[in-house]
């Protein structure tokens, strides 16, 4: 047996650090094989949800994209020279090399989502940015859960090689409301100098499904990684805590998060960020909402390098219901002359805002919505125009639940 | 009468900050409201407006001939009512741009208002995010222009503006107030001023002073602000009505 897998085998049943422990029994990793389709003729799934999720299957304004349904990719495609799409396993025949990337970054034994994922692993993207390309058209990859009590496990790999620029939005989603599932994704992202990721996930579950990313990115010297993370829909359980490691010099992480909370739903979301290149920068900035559901923000910085900054922001609003937010900034300056902030404020919706805008001839209902409009709001920089849009999109669907 | 308020008491909590309160603005009028500090002046905005927890203890506010006395603010906006906060709230998220689309009368032209407050480079910004005093008085403006109302009302425009920024701001009142319109202006103005400095911007056809919770006297704005410098607020109260 491999030692990745003597190593998982070890963490079976050890239980992750943050969020509510989930019964891996209670989820089958079997699954029928769906065949390979083109992506106009990817009829099995619900085209709306899908296009809520982020993924256009018309593939235009695409230069690539990935489905997977359950365990198997229906679809993979590219239309930029420079950048290459493939099912993880796939990618692993042909590049040798790539076991060297697989559980580099995220411990292998971490948790028993992460044993589950060495254990079953089923299948993944693989995304690559040629040295020197530069895309501007999104790479779309789509996570979809379809069979019931599905364990959906997949691992991901994506590499910017040196001064490339890929910009990929993720979308994940449910067949059905009803689909009960679990699944566990690996992601292991790697920018290398000088080279740019901007990585826009947006999730669309469902009532009963649990989600368990493990993620983490090393950002070399020059690197960019830009994180946007969008879940506006009801979730049973989410947990996420993805690490950056900015090792290389100058490299810059900026992270933003934006929650909605509904009765019912539990979300332990947050990132960390390690600081050890020579002026390394990172930004988190999370907005969480809840109107009856629960909310837990995350947020680690360490500081390794003089010289390093870093800044963290979040802020909650519960709205109604007995929702919860809980903001658990973290600070950890380990030499001298690190540069590290936080800023986190829970509260309500301003009475002072509302009546501002009443005053100014706006309804009470449509104060309170333009209000929360614009708490959601995240000034996000370095994103083609199609992925603001697509977060403007979540987050007008997402309007009706609030009132 | 654009406005009439009568015999209006006000409280808050439980206590009282406004009694008998009796004013009335034709149309076409600009009044300036002076009184100390804490002697009700913004309360009594507050409650035309129908803003905070401002109660209505008893009298009555009737706007173009309407009893508003207990309508919600975003319908006496809609009847033509613009306030100007003295210290607005800062809406994370909203850009002023937004805002103005929101609220704008038809035909207005949010750039063109913006240029000439000199404010075009704060469209893109959070509303009042970090503005400094004149900026937040000049958002305040902007909006107000946008909306165009019938009633204007001004909490100390002028304070915390340094020398440039009131010019700029006197002018955007005149042009509310249409004061370049004689005959034909319809604009009317209660315009708060601790200072007095906004009248060398904007001329005022009467002042009143608020003092005991009540409108004590009404008059010539200079006149009153004249005596007011000489004699103090306590001066009003040992005045002949
Ligand atoms: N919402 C409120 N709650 C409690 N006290 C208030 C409130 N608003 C005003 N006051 C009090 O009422 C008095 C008048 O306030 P205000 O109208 O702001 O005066 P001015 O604008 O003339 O300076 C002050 O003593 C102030 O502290
Ligand atoms: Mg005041």
């Amino acid at each position: 047996m491999s030692e990745i897998k003597k190593k998982a085998q070890a963490a079976v049943n050890k239980p992750a650090r943050y969020g509510p422990d989930i019964d891996l029994e209670k989820y089958s990793t079997e699954a029928p094989e769906y065949p390979q389709k083109d992506l106009k003729e990817i009829d099995i799934l619900d085209l709306e949800t899908l296009l809520n999720a982020g993924v256009d299957i018309t593939g235009s304004g695409r230069s690539g994209s990935f489905v997977q349904v359950d365990r198997s990719v229906i679809h993979t495609s590219q239309t930029d020279e420079g950048i290459e799409v493939l099912p993880t396993r796939k990618a692993l025949e042909i590049y040798p090399w790539l076991e060297e990337y697989m559980w580099k970054l995220v411990p292998v034994d971490q948790d028993k989502f992460t044993a589950r994922a060495a254990l079953e692993f089923q299948n993944g993207y693989f995304i690559r940015a040629l040295p020197g390309a530069v895309s501007t058209l999104p790479v779309q990859a789509c996570l979809y859960l379809k069979s019931k009590n599905i364990n959906q496990n997949v691992h991901n790999i994506v590499i910017a090689e040196e001064g490339s620029e890929i910009h990929i939005i993720t979308g994940c989603a449910t067949d059905s409301p009803e689909v009960q599932g679990l699944h566990v994704g690996i992601s292991e992202f790697y920018v290398k100098k000088n080279a740019k990721i901007s990585f826009t996930m947006i999730h669309n579950w469902a009532e009963n499904i649990a989600v368990r990313p493990r993620s983490a990115y090393s950002i070399e010297e020059g690197g960019v990684f830009l994180n946007n993370y969008v879940c506006l829909n009801p979730v049973e359980s989410l947990q996420l805590y993805p690490t950056a490691y900015l090792s290389g010099k100058g490299a810059v992480a900026r992270f933003n998060s934006i929650l909605l909370a509904r009765p019912g739903t539990h979300m332990d979301v947050g990132s960390k960020a390690v600081l050890s290149g020579r002026g390394a920068r990172c930004e988190m900035i999370a907005r969480a909402l809840s109107t009856g559901g629960e909310i837990v923000s995350r947020g680690l910085m360490v500081g390794e390098t003089e010289g390093v900054k870093g800044h963290l922001e979040c802020r909650g609003m519960i709205l109604k219901g007995d929702g919860r937010i809980y903001a658990i900034p973290e600070l950890d300056g380990k030499v001298e002359g690190v540069d590290l902030s936080h800023e986190a404020a829970v509260g309500k919706i301003a009475r002072e805002e509302v009546e501002y805008l009443m005053a100014r001839g706006l309804s009470e209902d449509e104060a309170v919505a333009t209000i929360v409009r614009g708490f959601m709001r995240v000034d996000i920089e370095g994103i083609p125009d199609v992925l603001k849009e697509q977060i403007d999109r979540a987050i007008k669907l997402s309007e009706s639940s609030l009132m | 009468m654009l406005l009439e308020i009568e015999n209006l008491s006000v409280s808050v909590e439980g206590k009282e900050l406004l009694k008998d309160v009796n004013l009335s603005l034709d149309k076409g009028e600009t009044r300036m409201l002076f009184g100390e500090n804490g002697s009700g002046k913004t309360s009594l905005l507050m409650a035309i407006m129908g803003l905070g927890n401002y109660r209505i203890e008893s009298g009555r506010i009737i706007f173009k001939g309407k009893d508003i006395t207990n309508l919600p603010p975003y319908e006496r906006a809609k009847m033509g009512i613009g306030i100007m906060f003295q210290r607005p709230p800062t809406i994370r998220g909203l850009k002023v741009r937004q805002i103005l689309d929101l609220i704008r009368h038809d035909g207005s032209n949010p750039e063109e208002l913006a240029a000439q407050l000199n404010f075009t480079q704060f469209l893109d910004r959070d509303l009042n995010l970090g503005f400094s005093g004149g900026e937040l008085k000049r958002a305040e403006l902007l909006q107000l222009m946008a909306q165009d109302p019938d009633l204007v009302l001004l909490d100390e425009p002028e304070s915390g503006v340094d020398l440039v920024n009131i010019s700029l701001i006197g002018e955007a009142i005149r042009k509310l107030l249409q004061k370049d319109l004689h005959r034909k202006r319809e604009k009317a103005g209660l315009i708060i001023t601790h200072s007095g400095f906004i009248l060398d911007y904007v001329e005022a056809d009467k002042g009143c002073v608020l003092v005991n919770k009540t409108i004590w006297c009404t008059g010539n704005p200079h006149e009153i602000l004249e005596g007011i410098r000489k004699n103090g607020y306590e001066g009003c109260l040992t005045c002949q009505r």
